[in-house]
């Protein structure tokens, strides 16, 4: 078994997973009462009512029905949003950009910030700065992303208005973005969400990284490089970091069901015209189709999110590869 | 505030302060208990955590007011805290310690019952699957595989618009439900380990039967990880309770969570910093000693991990 096959099962594996997540919600749409033509048999003709259903297809069998709904998935086709009155699809092609812009923000400071951090602690590991800065990390860790929000929003929105409250980008000078101006613009607006989301991630990143840093520290190969004369920096960098990055690398893949949790608080505090915020929307005006589409989008987003993860791992670490020839059924998160 | 609360308050926070150090006192005898309390975070969190459940359990007692009693909606109304109103009131001009007071009950019991749920699923799932191995754990671990990939608060989103609002019991098996899949991996994990182990086979070789090897041989020697989830479970489960109560999907209004303050006063948060200042220093403290805990236990349950001192 080669490497490549390892590959190809992992990549047959996900797309196994995302057929089972999108049986599941089929499934739980089903399960739920209530039928699409409901209740008000006084109002509603039932005439009316089974020409509504024939028309859906909702009288046909349960299996061709999960048959139909699987080849319009296939064609990218997620039906029709009631609430906004257009296609789900469209309303996802506009809505998902900006999900990842801030997800993709809040990730870079996730890790920019966690791993110095980390790293930084494990340098001076139960000294004054490292206890600090643990607790610190303690305290970001343990706060709830929305209500952070808040915080900041009344500390650097409103009172000292550094920043914008909400919304993607100017609506007067950029409602697109085409100059280097809005560019700006945009990335002036993400900085509150962003750093909101980045934050919570990146203490959390922080304790595990320093965590890994001491796992690693205590290894045989790291006495033996010091012993032979490689320099401090060197042992640090080379020796230790590499090892312990290993594990962050699966923490990378792990962090995007927080990052899309944190997207439907956050975008939904920010007015920032997200996916997550779509969904909460959608919650409100029942629009399930719309629900289940970004369920399903979501999903997606993690199962990828996890593979490129083993991905990176796999390109990182030639002890895995060696594994993964010998033991196929290897899960590295 | 009145003097009977003052008293009721004082006493929950002796007998708190009471407890951790009667426990320490008798765990400084066992080397397990010593490095439990090593960090003085971890006595800090247990003394918390103990206070907070003290003032859930006594809520009537400590406080003041109906928590969902409106006392003047014209003039008091987002009154700054004082020594009547300990936090001040709301923006409904409800006094803000009863509600989080009352909240605790609602928040803590939420985050217990579906942590418990979670960890006792994940743990029989993680177990079944590490024993039994082959088609078993197959199965059972594809099934985990797709659990982890539904973000939670999606599936969440989807049940509560499905179902059009959850009562208490519903939310709680619906968290306890899409929160077990991380701790039956880690179960199962140290599960396959331990079945391997000298005693698990001398267990089988006198003739053990499969339910007992697991209950009585395995499953004790996996309680540092096991207890760690449900710690960190707890937290997660309450920060996750707080976020649906924020969207206005969690527990019904006007019973108070720690959540669903937050949602009602945010609006006012320029004005009345206070009403959404509480709740969210509470969730963060009780998820702060949760973490604290959690570690204090993988020190004392599993030397192995023990970073060099």
């Amino acid at each position: 078994m080669t490497v490549a096959t390892w590959l190809l099962r992992r990549l047959v594996a996900s797309v196994a997973i995302i057929v089972a997540v999108i049986t599941f919600v089929f499934i739980l749409v089903h399960l739920a009462p209530g039928k699409p033509c409901l209740g008000q048999d006084e109002i509603v003709d039932p005439a009316v009512c089974a020409r509504v259903s024939t028309q859906l297809g909702l009288d046909r069998p349960i299996a061709e029905q999960y048959r139909r709904y699987l080849v319009a998935l296939a064609h990218g086709d997620f039906g029709y949003s009631y609430s906004l009155r257009r296609p789900v699809r469209d309303a996802l092609i506009e809505t998902i950009p900006f999900t990842l812009q801030l997800a993709g923000a809040a990730l870079l400071l996730d890790f920019l910030l966690g791993l110095s951090l980390g790293i930084y602690q494990a340098r001076r590991a139960n000294r004054l700065p490292d206890i600090i800065l643990g607790n610190l990390t303690l305290f970001v860790y343990s706060l709830p992303t929305f209500w952070l929000a808040l915080l900041l929003l009344l500390l650097f929105g409103e009172k000292l208005a550094w920043f914008p409250v909400g919304g993607p980008s100017d609506p007067i000078f950029c409602p697109v973005v085409d100059s280097f101006y809005c560019i700006a613009d945009r990335l002036w607006h993400l900085s509150l969400p962003a750093t909101t989301l980045g934050l919570v991630g990146a203490a959390g990143t922080a304790r595990f990284q320093r965590a890994a840093m001491l796992a690693v520290a205590s290894q045989d190969y790291i006495r033996t490089a010091r012993a032979k004369g490689v320099p401090e920096r060197r042992v640090v960098l080379r020796h230790q970091l590499r090892n312990a990055l290993l594990s962050s690398i699966t923490r990378f893949g792990l962090a995007l069901p927080f990052l899309l949790t944190g997207a439907v608080l956050i975008e939904t505090i920010f007015a920032w015209p997200g996916m997550g915020r779509l969904a909460f929307e959608a919650i409100l005006t029942r629009d399930y189709l719309l629900v289940t589409a970004t369920a399903l989008i979501a999903s997606t987003l993690v199962v990828t999110g996890s593979l490129v993860a083993d991905l990176l791992v796999g390109v990182a670490d030639p002890r895995l590869r060696v594994r993964a020839a010998r033991e196929p059924d290897i899960v590295t998160a | 505030m009145t003097l009977g609360t003052w008293l009721a308050l004082a006493l929950a926070v002796v007998l708190a302060a009471e407890c951790v150090r009667a426990l320490r006192q008798r765990g400084l005898r066992q080397e397990r208990w010593r490095r439990f309390f090593r960090h003085r975070t971890t006595s800090w969190g247990l003394g918390i955590l103990v206070f907070l459940a003290l003032v859930a359990v006594a809520a009537p007692l400590i406080a003041p007011f109906d928590p969902n009693r409106q006392l003047d909606i014209v003039y008091l109304k987002n009154h700054p805290p004082s020594w009547t109103f300990l936090l001040g009131t709301d923006v409904l001009s409800r006094d803000v310690w009863s509600r989080a007071v009352y909240g605790a009950r609602v928040s803590l019991g939420i985050g217990a019952l579906g942590a418990l749920m979670a960890v006792s699923l994940g743990t029989l799932v993680g177990a079944i699957a590490g024993y039994y191995q082959r088609w078993v754990d197959a199965v059972l671990m594809r099934g985990v595989d797709v659990g982890l990939a539904l973000p939670r608060i999606f599936i969440l989103l989807m049940a509560v618009a499905l179902w059009d609002g959850l009562p208490f019991a519903a939310l709680v098996i619906a968290i306890g439900l899409t929160s077990w899949f991380g701790t039956s991996r880690l179960v199962r994990a140290e599960v396959m380990s331990l079945r391997e182990q000298d005693f698990v086979v001398a267990a089988r070789a006198l003739g053990a039967q499969t339910g007992r090897i697991i209950f009585r041989h395995v499953l004790p020697n996996a309680a540092a990880p096991i207890i760690v989830s449900a710690a960190l479970g707890v937290g997660n489960v309450l920060l996750l309770e707080a976020s649906l109560s924020f969207l206005g999907i969690g527990i019904k209004p006007p019973d108070p969570t720690w959540g669903n303050m937050i949602a009602d006063n945010a609006p006012s948060i320029y004005t009345a910093p206070w009403s959404t200042v509480v709740p969210g220093l509470a969730i963060s403290l009780v998820v702060m000693s949760l973490n604290a805990v959690a570690d204090g236990v993988q020190d004392a349950l599993d030397p192995r991990e023990r970073e060099p001192a």
